[in-house]
């Protein structure tokens, strides 16, 4: 009797459900924030097709906001044999100058992040997006299923979703409807961390723990990536042992302070951790129920 | 998957490698709102530790707001996932949380428990190794845990642990408990369900959820965690069963590569295996089993793998990869279970496209033979299917797929069913067996026919077809006929309701539903005897004309004498040679022709018999001279 562990379960089912909309849709395409989660969806992705390369492109739905280190990491994969990657701006956030610290947030999410990847949707016409999100991140994820469907519109209706029985998974969409399938919904923080490092899957090194510029701003340490970060009259960045637990744009994504600078040691820290990772992102605290008015409106 | 050994603390090192053997169980909770279900799973996921500092700070908050717990910490809260539902104080859906101990990862489907319950727990059970049912300890069973319990039993999950809550209410009586057990154990055991493990706890007080507790001296089982963590996992039994691999996907990145990629879904595949590919049934041999981790000697239910074969055979999405000697089944004709999951009910004769493992066919459901009621189990007459209502209906398929029954391998055996229109996922479904009529089953020639048994036995076959109330003489007058037709020197037979329903059907009962099977069966043997030269005596209530009219159309008209004994209802209730009227005006007995289950009179029976005016060997003898009339027995 061979048994698998949960890790090679969860693996097994990622790549299932991969299959499924590979051999089911028409035009799918793989989100890709850059983030760890990312780094194991592709990995799982390649292990799903071997040898060949995952049928699909990957698609960076950019905000020109990310760490630095991110764009660097993300160009390197793109050089990569066997990868197709798609970078999307939304022309209207480029236009309007979009950003966090003059338009808030929230719109600065709503018009890089949800307008951004539904334009970017539409304009390729993908019918089918894969995404990286887990049911362990955030209350209403809980529920959502794997195969989650978006309206013409990219709507979510969390009341109307189709019940999702055994692994089979139902693919039939309507003209104009979009897909969004969360292959990792199973796992947890810790599988993942777990994952990376039994896999040896290379991740960006803002996620270890070194000294970087930082402020703090509303009780979160944000770190000072480049020029554009404004400063206030005599405000001067601090270096502290930081890292970071998710990543996104640099304004929004507060770091911890820690020494963690190893994956065994992230690990360890985790195990103590007493917080959630999503706690680091602003936008998480616009409102209690933040996140699912979020993806009703189409936010990933 | 293979660990790394970079120097790191012994603790981490401890850590990741007892990680690396941790293994998952997926299970299910089932009880309503009252039963403290929510505040179960919110407290295990707070002793596993699985609740951080921001999440118990956004939990105490709003326990504080809107909490039922009077300030303490309200875990039910955690589990309300929708801001909707939060606000109604109910749960809608199916939600998944994560937890871990020691020793296995869990994954645990909570579902709600208001009307919406029967679909959203087929759901939840559909993947589920174990279930966890709650009943209130001051209610006991009720009427909810039968049905928990019948869904659990349905969806093919073989462990239940019935967590007696609120044990703190009745000063944890042993009494109470010892009770409510015995009699769960009855009843489980009566749909199927044997793997029970029986629990005093107290969601709220901590009682025998993590830690055996003090106050339940006299319990030496598990605590519920306990249970969890050594329940048998499905896979370990699926790793035994014959091999199934459903392919997903034909990998051909090049001329040079082709394999076929899925997840085994049952048994053990190894390199070097000779397979068969169903539903066509070609064999090819195994050649490499390919990973990114380099290539496999054997995988096992639940890896996911890419299968290369010897022989350039056609192979594609859908089919079934098994050893030639424990193949699946093909058909395209199935009796299956059904649940239903949509507002739009299922009709009979409609078609939807059907989803068996990653194959999609269309479906035409054929008569319903019965729905069940999920609180009493009872089966009843249907014509359609609503909304979170389970029946037995027959599918046709418009092509063979290659399955198993569910029982046996709930991989190959569930369905979902999707409607063409609306794209909605509206039926769920088990399959039971293939039926008889499949195209795979093929008539085989025989020289010696009918005609030639009918010179041998020097007279002609037919079947008599008795209908009439129970107690109008049917019986009676059949053996009566026999006898005289034996004596003549004719070969006979008497078909008996009450006889054949000791054996052949005996595991029908009297609903409309069964009746139609009943007669269907019986209608087929009397056409095998027909066949083989007999005079057939068929003595059956048969109250239905539509049933009638099948039987006669099954035999074929010309052989087919309709005899009907016509005793009025009051002259045959007050015989009541059986005693079964009284049991029925009673109320014992239910859909008894006559009192509560119509009998409708034939209307142009070939005989027609009037008891009031003739005995029964008169009887008997008018239905012989028929025959003589007719040509199928000698005149004297």
């Amino acid at each position: 009797m061979t048994t698998l562990t949960h890790l090679q379960r969860l693996e097994a089912e990622s790549i299932h459900i991969m299959r499924e909309v590979v051999a089911e849709t028409d035009r799918p395409v793989m989100l890709y924030s850059i983030g760890k989660d990312s780094a194991v969806m592709l990995h799982v992705a390649r292990k799903a097709f071997h040898p060949a390369p995952p049928p699909f492109p990957l698609l960076h739905v950019d905000t020109t906001w990310k760490f630095r280190e991110m764009y660097a990491a993300r160009d390197r994969l793109a050089a990569e044999p066997g990868i197709e990657l798609l970078i999307y701006r939304n022309p209207e956030a480029v236009e309007l100058g979009i950003n966090p610290f003059t338009h808030g947030s929230a719109v600065h999410t709503d018009l890089w992040k949800t307008q951004g990847l539904k334009k970017a949707l539409d304009r390729f016409g993908f019918d089918v997006a894969f995404g990286g999100a887990r049911r362990d991140e955030e209350r209403s994820r809980a529920k959502e299923r794997v195969f989650s469907f978006r309206t013409a519109q990219h709507h979510w209706d969390p009341k109307n979703q189709r019940p999702e029985l055994w692994n089979l998974y139902n693919t039939r969409k309507h003209k104009g409807q979009s897909i969004r399938v969360f292959p990792l919904s199973n796992w947890t923080e810790l599988d993942v961390w777990q994952y990376i490092h039994l896999e040896k899957i290379p991740i960006v090194s803002l996620y270890y723990a070194k000294e970087r510029p930082v402020v703090e701003r509303d009780g979160a340490l944000i770190m000072v990536d480049d020029e554009r970060m404004p400063l206030a009259p005599g405000e001067r960045p601090a270096l502290k042992r930081v890292r970071f637990r998710t990543l996104g744009c640099y304004p929004l994504t507060g770091a911890i302070e820690s020494s963690a600078d190893s994956l065994p040691a992230i690990i360890r820290e985790m195990l103590a951790a007493r917080t959630s990772e999503r706690q680091g992102r602003v936008i998480d605290r616009d409102g209690a129920a933040s996140m699912e008015k979020k993806k009703q409106e189409g936010y990933f | 998957m293979t660990g790394a050994a970079d120097s790191m603390p012994q603790d981490v090192a401890d850590y990741l490698s007892a990680q690396q053997r941790k293994r998952l169980l997926r299970f299910i909770t089932c009880g309503s709102v009252d039963d403290g279900k929510s505040s179960l799973i919110g407290r295990l996921l707070y002793e596993a530790k699985t609740l951080l500092e921001d999440q118990l700070a956004v939990l105490a908050d709003e326990s504080r707001r809107i909490g039922t717990t009077g300030g303490e910490l309200d875990f039910a809260l955690l589990l309300d996932g929708l801001s909707a539902e939060r606000e109604q104080g109910i749960t809608i859906d199916v939600a998944y949380r994560f937890f871990a101990t020691e020793r296995r990862k869990f994954i645990v489907a909570d579902t709600p428990g208001h009307e919406q319950y029967t679909r959203n727990m087929v759901t939840g059970a559909s993947t589920a190794d174990a279930a966890v049912i709650l009943v209130d300890a001051r209610k006991g069973v009720l009427i909810q845990t039968r049905r928990h319990s019948f869904i659990a039993s349905l969806l093919g999950i073989r462990h239940v642990a019935l967590a007696i809550n609120k044990m703190d209410l009745i000063a944890y009586s042993q009494e109470r408990f010892t009770q409510l057990c015995r009699e769960y154990r009855a009843f489980a055991e009566s749909i199927g369900l044997v793997e029970v493990t029986c629990l005093p706890i107290s969601a709220l007080q901590g009682d025998n959820v993590t830690v055996a507790s003090e106050r339940t001296p006299w319990f030496d089982g598990p605590t519920l965690l306990e249970f969890l963590e050594t329940v048998q996992i499905d896979e370990d039994r699926l790793q035994r069963a014959p091999l199934r691999l459903p392919i997903q996907w034909v990998n051909r990145p090049s001329q040079d590569f082709r394999g076929f990629a899925g997840q085994v879904a049952s048994g053990v595949l190894r390199r070097g295996d000779a397979v068969r590919i169903g539903p066509a049934g070609t064999q090819s041999v195994v050649t490499r089993i390919v990973t990114r981790d380099g290539d496999l000697e054997q995988a096992v239910a639940g890896q996911s793998v890419t299968v290369c074969l010897r022989e350039e055979i056609d192979v594609s999405r859908g089919d079934v990869l098994s050893h030639p000697d424990s193949a699946p089944a093909a058909a395209d004709e199935f009796e299956a279970t059904v649940v239903w999951m949509h507002e739009q009910p299922m009709l009979r004769g409609r078609s939807y496209l059907m989803k068996i493992g990653a194959k999609t066919v269309t479906a035409t459901v054929m008569p319903l033979k019965y729905k069940i009621n999920v609180n009493t189990l009872e089966h009843l007459a249907a014509t359609r299917l609503d909304l979170n209502e389970i029946g037995v209906c027959d599918l046709e398929l418009d092509r063979a797929v290659a399955f198993d029954p569910y029982a046996q391998n709930r991989a190959t055996g569930a369905f979902i069913l999707i409607d063409r229109v609306t794209n909605y996922t509206v039926g769920a479904g088990m399959l039971r067996f293939a039926l008889r009529r499949s195209q795979n089953v093929h008539w085989q020639a025989t020289d010696v026919d009918q005609a030639g048994r009918a010179r041998l036995n020097g007279h002609q076959p037919c079947v008599l077809w008795f209908t009439g109330l129970s107690g109008a003489g049917k019986s009676t007058i059949a053996n009566l006929l026999e006898k005289r037709l034996h004596a003549l020197g004719q070969h006979t037979y008497l078909l008996d309701g009450d006889n054949v329903r000791h054996g052949l059907n005996k595991d029908l009962g009297f609903t409309d539903a069964d009746r139609v099977e009943n007669i269907r069966r019986v209608a087929e043997v009397a056409k095998l005897m027909l066949d083989a030269g007999l005079i057939v005596l068929v003595s059956f209530i048969s109250p239905f004309r539509n049933e009638r009219r099948m039987a006669r159309s099954l035999v074929g008209d010309a052989e087919f004498l309709e005899v009907f004994i016509d005793t009025p209802l009051a002259l045959a209730e007050r015989r009541d040679v059986k005693g079964l009227y009284q049991k029925a005006r009673q109320g014992q007995l239910k859909n008894f022709t006559g009192i509560d289950s119509p009998y409708e009179t034939p209307e142009n029976p070939e005989i027609r018999i009037d008891t009031t005016s003739v005995g029964a060997d008169e009887a008997a003898l008018e239905i012989l001279r028929e025959l003589q009339r007719r040509g199928i027995v000698a005149g004297e």
